[in-house]
């Protein structure tokens, strides 16, 4: 029968890929109405980006509890991957609308916009991926896109020379990677990554896969920006457009964790309690080093982006032992992580249309300018420190509790350094609040990034306070993880 | 259901900084009242609950959201209960915070956003005192680090230290301390949960899994809550940041971080520590007592060596929390019976004592003992409250802090012997420098200078009356104190030596 024929040429239903589709379409659109609507009205673009995303976040929420495999395993729709693609679609819609102004005093709208899509949809591959090849394909979409954002602005040296950063280390984290996964394919004869955990559980350890896995931690590493591979990130934040910067930290990290997950927690389980040490010792080392070095920063760009190295730290811990409680701090953490980065990256943007400055110093006396720009970025600060009752503090309370077992080493490294982090934290707070400006003008906040600081300043607090509610999604979310 | 009492003396404070952000900040006097009206519902909610609670029954009362879960997959309820130790020292956070109102009542600059963070302060340090619940706890444990930060570096001053290096010393102690606690907490949480089957954070629930915990896991986690909580009541040789914190800090964070915030340390050393994980207090308690002497001495010489008010009264507070640590480390009834009642002794002197300073810096512009001359001719009012916080750090008979210090004399003599003398020796180093700071600030030769100076007057004279009047009523009515916090520490002492002879038969 011709049904039954069809079913047979194509072996998978298409809808699962419902969100992918509805996303490359949006940025598409997006792309071509740039090129029909006249220059002015290109400011609108924005608004279509914001709807069609949050369109699309209304379908993935309808999609929850849904669970299907395509291609035997090439591409997995689980909570897992729905809750990582919302995630995503949340900083997105946020970025988007807090930086609105900047992206128009940038020109080009059109792209930028559309290339801000497009490397959701990247992400969101990713969070699906169940091989290899698709795997690198969402992480290659997403590479790529951020390299033409991170050099968006032409004229300026700084933009460019971030964008030849990212371009060339990008590449070469990406090779070394490749490097890793193809060393797995030689060893396993598979690039399915339910189907090599089966079958490693089998093999004894060989120096090979040794080898293999250090290359993937080594290129995932560069992603997340874990020392000793995190030498790009200061350059290219400081250097990139601030909207970009923000969702890079965000985005790129959120989505290489949730691969990292899918890689190492179903793909090579029976030897993780080989590895558990070394990402302890990954994580110790990326937490020290990022708050450490982001002390002495005077750029408010830079010292954003050393400690969001060591946001990466933090997350890390959750890795260490792959049980249910790690991932889900993992998922956790990234989540509230999207509310506080955005927002302090957002206070940013907007302060730099202002005052032109992105040095520290320049923010003096922002408390008395604009209380709501001082108090919003004091938040999420506080936020990444983990100080109660904002949403940071339940966040490594699950991330560390996951570990307290076997390494309460990595428990005492953490806590403490993000104690010590509130040392440049507050160094914030002191020229925003204790100075006196020397433009006292006061600051008005247009309405949609007054919306966005307000609305991720009242989930950091509703987080925090209330974590009940989103833990339990996390938890079910974390549950069907196990469940292929 | 009852009237949540404990809920609104929480929320009054809070209530009352919502309104003031709405309030244009040229509306001085409006923003002031509003502060000192939030103040007023929860002190007099607070004497309320006080005077209603009821001894005989004793245990947890004014018991509110216990049913209600709050995160579930940690066992989290929002549980608000007060019973013998928490109700005086909820009381004595809402009378030094009323008293802290006025006492910067002079302060012009930025006052609104001051009594916004004033009030988020206040309402932080009570929500520890009246949190059942260990994850709420810490939840208000760290939520007051902020507020203090930015008083500090804002309406601080730079005397000695600047400003910014006093209110970042203070907020670095107290998170270091409290990142060990935290670490404590974890653990302790993850071996409770096994334990009882099930996750549960409440005081009670946590300490029944928490006392069959074995002997060397009790140790290792009492050393990190003893680090944690020890640092924030200045315990020798973490105490470093108490007299610069002081310094730099303005007059209401000084009152109130000396008067309560410090007792918090002492408090969860009891409630938690002590209470949570006997076999390791037990192990721990002569440590404790000897650096609790070291700490009586030490600072007690420290403050001798001090010119200016603010340094010795710090270095004084350090002193008193010496003998806190001193009677916690006794285990026994009469000794956190004296541990308790010194904290409420001192909160009320040392708040006393900061409000007076507070007014003489405001009036002299200076801190510096011998610039003083005769203060007492000059402003006869101010010295009134002076010599009598001076008189209570002493331990006059017939002012509060009397019965507290003599209690624990007797219960550290009984267990500790030669080291307890050491401390008690300590009291005369203290009249020695408390008399001295006296005479030299108010009863020497007058100088001209201060001849134009205003007494306090109006609303500056609040802090002197309420705090005043306690110590003083504390005094000679010592039961009103004792029988409150007898109730409370017997069924605590007595859970603990269940768990201590259970522990012995192992």
């Amino acid at each position: 029968m011709p049904a039954d024929m069809f079913a047979l040429t194509l072996p998978f239903d298409p809808s699962a890929l419902t969100l992918e589709m509805l996303m490359a379409g949006l940025a598409m659109l997006v792309l071509i109405l740039g090129i029909i609507v006249p220059k002015g009205a290109r400011h609108g673009l924005g608004w279509v980006s914001l709807l069609g995303i949050l369109g699309i976040m209304a379908v993935a929420v309808s999609l929850w509890g849904e669970k299907r495999e395509l291609l035997n395993g090439m591409y997995l729709l689980d909570n897992y991957a729905l809750f990582w693609k919302i995630t995503f679609m949340t900083a997105a819609a946020l970025v988007i609308l807090g930086c609105m102004r900047f992206v128009d005093n940038m020109g080009n709208q059109a792209e930028y916009y559309s290339l801000t899509l497009f490397a959701t949809l990247g992400m969101m591959v990713m969070a699906s991926a169940g091989d290899f090849i698709t795997f690198y394909l969402g992480l290659e979409l997403m590479t790529l896109s951020f390299v033409i954002l991170v050099c968006f602005r032409k004229t300026d040296a700084k933009s460019v020379e971030a964008g030849i950063k990212y371009l060339l280390l990008a590449g070469m984290s990406s090779a070394v990677l490749l490097y890793g996964l193809t060393l797995i394919y030689g060893l396993t004869g598979s690039i399915t990554i339910l189907e090599i955990g089966r079958i490693i559980a089998m093999q004894p350890l060989s120096p090979a896969l040794v080898l293999a896995v250090v290359l993937v931690i080594a290129g995932l590493g560069f992603k997340v920006s874990a020392v000793p591979f995190h030498m790009w990130s200061p350059d290219v934040y400081e250097g990139a457009p601030t909207p970009v910067t923000a969702y890079l930290a965000v985005g790129s990290k959120a989505a290489s964790f949730a691969i990292i997950l899918r890689l190492f927690v179903s793909g090579l389980p029976g030897i993780w309690e080989n590895w558990a040490m070394v990402m302890a010792i990954l994580a110790a080392v990326t937490i020290i080093v990022g708050n450490l070095v982001a002390i002495p920063q005077t750029n408010i760009k830079r010292m954003l982006a050393y400690s969001s190295i060591a946001q990466a730290g933090y997350i890390l811990v959750g890795l260490v032992t792959a049980t249910e409680a790690g991932i889900k701090g993992v998922m956790f953490y990234c989540f509230l992580y999207v509310f506080a980065t955005m927002a302090a990256f957002v206070v940013a943007t907007y302060y730099y249309n202002v005052s032109g400055s992105d040095e520290l110093r320049d923010y003096a006396g922002l408390a008395q300018r604009s209380p709501l720009l001082a108090a919003v970025m004091l938040v999420a600060l506080l936020s990444m420190a983990g100080i109660p009752p904002l949403a940071g503090f339940a966040g490594k309370f699950y991330l560390f509790s996951s570990i307290v077992g076997d390494f309460l080493w990595l428990v005492f490294v953490g806590l403490i350094m993000s104690m010590v982090s509130v040392y440049y934290y507050l160094r914030v707070a002191l020229v925003m609040y204790r100075d006196d400006p020397v433009d006292a003008t006061p600051i008005s906040v247009s309405s949609p990034v007054a919306v966005t600081l307000v609305f991720a300043t009242i989930a950091t607090l509703v987080i925090g306070i209330c974590p009940g509610p989103l833990s339990e999604v996390v938890n079910g979310a974390a549950h069907t993880f196990f469940l292929h | 259901m009852d009237f949540p009492v404990l809920l609104t003396i929480l929320l009054a404070p809070l209530v009352a900084s919502l309104v003031i952000m709405f309030i244009p900040k040229e509306e001085n006097i409006l923003i002031k009242s509003i502060a000192a009206a939030g103040m007023f519902v929860s002190l007099a909610l607070s004497l309320y609950a006080y005077f209603a609670y009821n001894q005989d029954i004793g245990g947890l009362q004014f018991v509110f959201g216990h049913e209600m879960p709050w995160i579930k997959d940690l066992g989290v309820t929002f549980f608000l209960a007060v019973d013998g130790i928490s109700l005086p020292m909820l009381l004595l956070t809402n009378l030094i915070g009323f008293s802290a109102i006025f006492a910067s009542w002079n302060i012009n600059n930025r006052p609104k956003e001051f009594f916004i963070l004033l009030l988020m302060l206040i309402a932080g340090v009570m929500g520890t005192f009246i949190a059942h619940d260990l994850f709420i706890f810490l939840l208000f444990y760290e939520v007051v680090v902020i507020p203090i930060y930015i008083l500090v570096i804002i309406w601080g001053s730079s005397k000695r230290v600047t400003k910014e290096y006093a209110g970042m010393k203070l907020t670095m102690y107290l998170l270091i301390g409290s990142g060990f606690l935290l670490v404590g907490v974890i653990a302790l949480f993850i071996k409770t949960t096994a334990i009882a089957g099930h996750p549960d954070m409440s005081f009670t629930g946590m300490a029944m899994a928490a006392q069959q915990l074995g002997r060397f896991d009790q140790i290792w986690l009492f050393a990190l809550m003893l680090f944690g909580f020890g640092s924030l009541i200045s315990m020798w040789p973490f105490h470093s940041w108490s007299p610069d914190g002081y310094a730099g800090a303005p007059t209401a964070v000084s009152m109130i971080h000396a008067g309560v915030l410090k007792k918090i340390g002492g408090y969860g050393l009891i409630k938690i520590a002590v209470y949570m994980l006997p076999l390791g207090a037990s192990f721990f308690a002569p440590y404790m007592a000897v650096l609790g002497v070291i700490g009586v001495a030490y600072a007690a010489m420290g403050a001798m060596a001090q010119k200016d008010l603010k340094y010795v009264v710090g270095y004084s507070s350090v002193s008193h929390m010496g003998y806190v640590i001193l009677a916690v480390a006794c285990m026994n009834v009469i000794g956190i019976n004296g541990a308790v009642a010194n904290m409420f002794a001192h909160g009320v002197m040392a708040a006393l004592f900061f409000s007076m300073i507070g007014f003489i810096y405001e009036k002299t512009h200076t801190r510096w003992i011998p610039d003083m001359g005769g203060l007492a001719r000059q402003t006869p009012r101010l010295a009134v409250g002076f010599m009598l916080a001076a008189l209570a750090s002493l331990g006059l008979p017939g002012l509060v802090s009397f019965i507290p210090e003599f209690t624990i004399f007797v219960a550290s003599f009984e267990v500790y012997g030669g080291v307890a003398v050491i401390g008690i020796a300590g009291i005369i180093i203290t009249a020695l420098y408390v008399l001295r700071a006296g005479a030299n600030t108010l009863f020497g030769p007058p100088r001209p200078e201060y001849d134009h100076l205003e007494d306090i007057k109006g609303p500056e004279m609040v802090p002197l009356v309420v705090l005043g009047t306690v110590l003083v009523v504390g005094g000679c009515l010592p039961s009103l104190l004792f029988d409150m916090i007898n109730s409370g520490v017997v069924p605590l002492h007595a859970a603990i030596s269940d768990a201590l002879q259970l522990g012995g038969k192992f």
